[in-house]
């Protein structure tokens, strides 16, 4: 199979030493002994290919990263579980989703072109807003999983109504795109690429007619596709794309915004995609740390070796991701901090969702908020 | 929506997921009374509309349902005490999902007919399929035949 070869040879497959440090790292074999990145990697070059493209573990995997920071080979394992989904997702093979699939389906409607969204209906009265201009801050699923997730209060458009009052205060009045679609990632990651690039095509349409030179966002997942597997699928961007964090350096360095005293002890989850999937460990610190009296402490297992939140892409919610997040929220208490932020509204999402547990979820429970959210707060009223 | 010039010959996909106790009977009631309704009705029987998870119903839409009703036990009567709650609860949610998606409210129903109540599922079906007649085809019909 030509396109086996393929898949191996450009996530550096071939140069596996057998030495099972990603094995040893991984937050999921940690918890569950049958699920192991040499085994899924050796297996596969080493005549079980064709298999691992129909095993359920092929969904497991987070895609985290955190395997790829110890692996002495340099093997592109997250790389390597996204190709190798592609083909068995060629193959018709099921994935195992969460919510039986709701998250999915709502984003493949998404690629329909007739869809008309009424996905504006948050915005504030007093927010300044626009049509066209040169900037365009990208919601995402927020109003879905805002409604979605109602039973366990995630409130996920707090962070979009964080991200317009921030822009307001910077004077800038972003364009929302009534009309934009799912960014992709998840589908991306679940091996559905033709629906993928539907998405992505509409949404890099749309920005373009919006007249937007600049797309902020608020998600880790949308920044990274946009930032990562937009070029690669679809081609060059014609905008620059930040996370709301670039952006509130510039702003603050520019003395354009200025922060009320927070007395607070914050720690903060690292989302693998903004992390290790792309390197930027220190924005969010930094902007953090530009508020006065707010104080950062790190858990014990931060930046590079960052545990994930616990899911990815809606696929793979079980019992282990159940552990995963309580020893996560349990290391986030033992730093003494108030307050554990989030990177990504879906580490919010799982995290919240953990301490709802009925059984556990009390001695899990720290304040959570989104870092969004914590700095238009801290920007007063 | 979309195809509105074919209106006239335009008849509605409908999936109704209906409990086994109490709104399946209830068809079935109509049946041996020999009480017609619309045929555009796909009738999924569950063993209670707590077993309808949201995901059933945006897959339906997702497919190119025109149309999509849960239907269960009135309250009190269901047999696994608290689904119906939980369906109403869910209800609620899917309610503002189709919102958001831009599909009419019309295409999405909430009922409770009892066993008995052969006539009125019939009269439900009718209103139903009359509705989303209105309505028009599905902007997401024509993404799968
Ligand atoms: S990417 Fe993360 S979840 Fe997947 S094998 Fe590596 S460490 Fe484990
Ligand atoms: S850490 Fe790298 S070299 Fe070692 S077993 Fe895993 S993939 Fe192979
Ligand atoms: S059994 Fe009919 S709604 Fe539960």
């Amino acid at each position: 199979m030509v396109v086996k070869e393929e898949v191996l040879k450009k996530t550096q497959a071939y140069y596996c030493l057998d030495c099972g440090k990603c094995t040893s790292v991984c937050p999921i074999s940690r918890f569950n002994g049958g699920f192991s990145p040499r085994r899924i990697l050796v297996g596969s070059l080493t005549g079980r290919y064709e298999e691992t493209l129909k095993d359920e573990k092929l969904y497991t995997c987070l895609t985290c990263g955190l395997c790829g920071t110890r692996c002495p080979s340099d093997v592109k394992f997250g790389e390597f579980i996204k190709n190798a989904r592609f083909e068995g997702q060629k193959l018709g093979n099921l994935i195992p989703c969460a919510h039986g699939g709701a998250i999915q389906s709502l984003m493949r409607i998404m690629t329909s072109p007739s869809l008309e969204q009424r996905r504006l209906g948050w915005v504030p009265r007093a927010a300044k807003v626009a049509e066209k201009g040169e900037v365009a801050y990208f919601v995402g699923c927020l109003p879905y999983f805002d409604a979605f997730f109602t039973d366990i209060e995630v409130d996920s458009l707090k962070i979009a109504k964080a991200a317009v009052k921030i822009l307001n205060r910077a004077e800038v009045e972003p364009v929302l795109l009534k009309n934009e679609r799912c960014c992709g990632h998840d589908l991306l990651w679940a091996g559905d690429l033709d629906n993928f690039k539907k998405l992505a095509e509409h949404n890099i349409n749309a920005i373009k007619e919006s007249g937007a030179n600049t797309v902020i966002t608020t998600c880790a997942e949308c920044y990274r596709t946009f930032k990562i597997d937009y070029p690669i699928y679809i081609g060059p961007l014609p905008f620059k794309v930040l996370h709301i964090t670039e952006f509130l350096i510039d702003s603050v360095s520019q003395g354009k915004l200025n922060f009320k005293k927070t007395r607070k002890k914050v720690t903060f989850q690292d989302p693998c995609r903004l992390g290790r999937h792309l390197g930027m460990y220190e924005q969010p610190r930094m902007v953090l740390s530009s508020v006065p009296e707010l104080s950062m402490v790190e858990m014990e297992r931060n930046q590079q070796s960052a545990i994930c939140c616990g899911t990815s892409g809606w696929m793979n919610c079980d019992a282990i991701s159940k552990r995963i997040q309580s020893h996560r929220l349990k290391s986030a208490q033992q730093t003494g901090a108030d307050l554990l932020v989030t990177g990504c509204p879906k580490c919010y999402i799982h995290f919240k969702c953990a301490m709802k547990d009925p059984k556990m979820g009390k001695e899990l429970e720290i304040e959570i908020k989104d870092l969004t959210s914590i700095i238009a707060d801290a920007l007063g009223r | 929506m979309g195809n509105k010039k074919k209106e006239e010959e335009f008849e509605p996909k409908i999936v109704v997921f209906a409990c086994n106790w109490c709104s399946y009977a209830g068809a079935d009631t109509a049946g041996v009374s020999k009480i017609q309704y619309p045929p555009n009705v796909r009738l999924i029987r569950v063993m209670c509309s707590g077993r309808v998870n949201p995901a059933f119903v945006i897959k339906a839409f997702e497919r190119g349902a025109d149309g999509v009703m849960v239907s269960g036990c009135h309250f009190g009567d269901c047999h696994y005490m608290f689904g119906n709650y939980q369906a109403k609860e869910r209800f609620e949610i899917l309610k503002r999902l189709i919102h958001i998606l831009g599909l009419e409210k019309e295409r999405l129903r909430l009922e409770w007919v009892s066993a008995a109540e052969g006539g009125r599922f019939a009269q439900v079906i009718r209103e139903f399929v009359e509705d989303v007649k209105k309505v028009g085809r599905s902007p997401l019909a024509p993404i799968t035949i």
